[in-house]
């Protein structure tokens, strides 16, 4: 039965696979016997080794994700070196906290550019090699607030909420040709992205408070979900949104 | 720690499904048994040779309850024995009734009928087999609901209200239980080949319509839900609580 969760043999990229999140959700992904590709600005090899420790192949491409045009040589290069693209998990993402009367452009820019746009462009150019295949997983990552609207973190909002309407959009379009598109809206996650949450005393027994888990999430959490949507055991499952978040969107 | 790949495995855990005759049931039962579970099948009749005999050919082990769940007065006199028997770990709500018939018209009787086994029936053993989840902090509920969960379909008025509130219980027990290691979740199938559906798919107007707004492009089989099933039932899904997994081909996103 293990087999159906089996990844061996696949190949993924992840984005901002370096670290929190996404490193996690590397090395799980590799745990199921994945090789990977991790893609992020300064990929250590601290990362490759300890995903190689997991018995399978691991590269690093540095790269700044903003760089939508540079996607095609992105992906060849991946291919050039891994054979092939099974699996993309599109992590990288950041925040900006401010309030929304003073939301600077600048910041609302970089926030959809890499929390939006750069997952559109890359499902696009990563979906052509596999529809040409006729096979291929997509894991977009959304969030909480793909759901609600956090506070003072509208880009954020607006641009998890694009992610989940577009992975949609995508699945609409090319569930039909065997490649999965779906995302996984993580809960409040205990990661570097929300120190400032974590350390404010209030915000951080509100959060809390709230989660009927009664705990934050962690990497672990994360892996099981993406296992479960990079392999076989999910191929009916198209344009959802899996909400790892012990609870809280139904409290 | 980093994550096993035998954290999706079921082995030492016993699980109950209900409605592990035919269709979603089967396919669940047989899909947890494959991942090392012990499945206690639960049934109204004694005709569940073809889920036993599936289950054998794998190697997999059962034991067969049977109760009419539509009887709902009776239900947890008849669950004492079983649950002073067996360590339910992972208990799957699945038996579940449809009834057709234009909202004007629809019958009284069939309307307690399918609320009492869509709905009253899942409470009463939620709450019996839950009660030693609780007590021993931990234990994995699966409720199916449906795309009726969330659309209100047509001539299914009961249908449609039993499965709103399959997905209202799932929350409400979430936010009681996650937080004593109790995950309860709900899986949504979208349109699958069962008997259940039998009726629209031989319609064949029905069955075009249908087939043209699912972006898989096909019907899901009842083993597309053995995966989901498998996942929300192990320690892969620990931080997963009052959730509805849609295994749908994409129908509502569409």
């Amino acid at each position: 039965m293990n087999n159906l969760f089996d990844l061996t043999g696949k190949v993924a990229v992840v984005t901002g696979g370096n670290r929190g999140l996404g490193k996690e959700m590397a090395l799980g992904l590799a745990s199921a016997g994945a090789d990977v590709a991790v893609v992020a600005r300064n990929v250590t090899e601290e990362v490759l080794e300890e995903i190689r420790n997991q018995g399978v192949k691991a590269i690093g491409i540095n790269y700044d994700i903003r760089n939508v045009d540079g996607y095609g040589s992105l992906v060849d290069q991946v291919i050039d070196q891994m054979g092939k693209i099974d699996i993309l998990v599109n992590n990288a993402g950041v925040q900006k906290r401010h309030p929304a009367a003073e939301f600077p452009k600048e910041d609302w820019d970089f926030v959809m550019d890499i929390n939006a746009n750069a997952v559109f462009y890359l499902c696009q150019t990563v979906g052509k090699h596999m529809l040409e295949r006729g096979k291929g997983k997509i894991i977009n990552i959304a969030s909480l607030l793909s759901f609600q609207g956090g506070l003072t973190v509208p880009a954020y909002a607006a641009s998890k909420g694009a992610v989940m309407q577009f992975t949609k959009s995508l699945a609409n379009e090319w569930a039909g040709k065997g490649v999965n598109v779906n995302c996984i809206a993580p809960g409040y996650m205990a990661t570097e992205m929300n120190t400032a949450l974590i350390e404010d005393p209030t915000r951080s027994r509100q959060i809390l408070e709230r989660i009927p888990a009664q705990r934050w999430g962690n990497g672990r959490d994360m892996q099981g979900a993406a296992i479960f949507l990079a392999s076989d055991a999910s191929d009916y499952i198209h344009g959802y949104t899996l909400a790892i978040d012990g609870g809280w969107l139904g409290r | 720690m980093t994550f096993q790949l035998d954290y999706f495995s079921l082995k030492g855990k016993t699980a109950l499904v209900t409605g592990a005759r035919t269709g979603i049931g089967q396919a669940i039962s047989i899909g947890l048994a494959a991942a090392g579970a012990h499945v206690l099948l639960l049934g109204h009749r004694d005709n569940l040779q073809e889920t036993q005999t599936k289950i054998e050919e794998i190697g997999g082990t059962y034991d067969t309850i049977l109760i009419d769940l539509s009887k709902v007065d009776t239900i947890r006199e008849k669950l004492k024995p079983i649950i002073e028997k067996h360590e339910i770990d992972i208990l799957v709500n699945n038996a579940g009734v449809i009834y057709r018939e234009p909202a004007v018209d629809f019958n009284e009787q069939e309307w307690m009928r399918v609320i009492d086994v869509n709905v009253n029936s899942i409470f009463v053993l939620s709450q019996e087999i839950g009660r030693g989840m609780v007590e021993r902090g931990s234990g994995k509920i699966i409720n199916i609901a449906s795309l009726l969960s969330f659309q209100g379909g047509i001539f299914v008025p009961a249908y449609t209200a039993s499965k709103h509130a399959v997905v209202g219980l799932t929350k409400a027990l979430a936010n009681e239980w996650a937080g004593k290691g109790v995950q309860v979740n709900a899986i949504a199938p979208g349109y699958i080949e069962t008997n259940n559906t039998e009726a629209i798919r031989n319609d064949e107007q029905r069955n075009k319509s249908i087939l043209e707004r699912i972006p898989a492009g096909r019907w899901g089989e009842a083993d597309d839900l053995a995966g989901a099933a498998v996942f929300l039932s192990s320690k892969a899904s620990e931080y997963v609580n009052g959730h509805v997994l849609v295994v749908d081909g994409g129908w509502l996103g569409r």
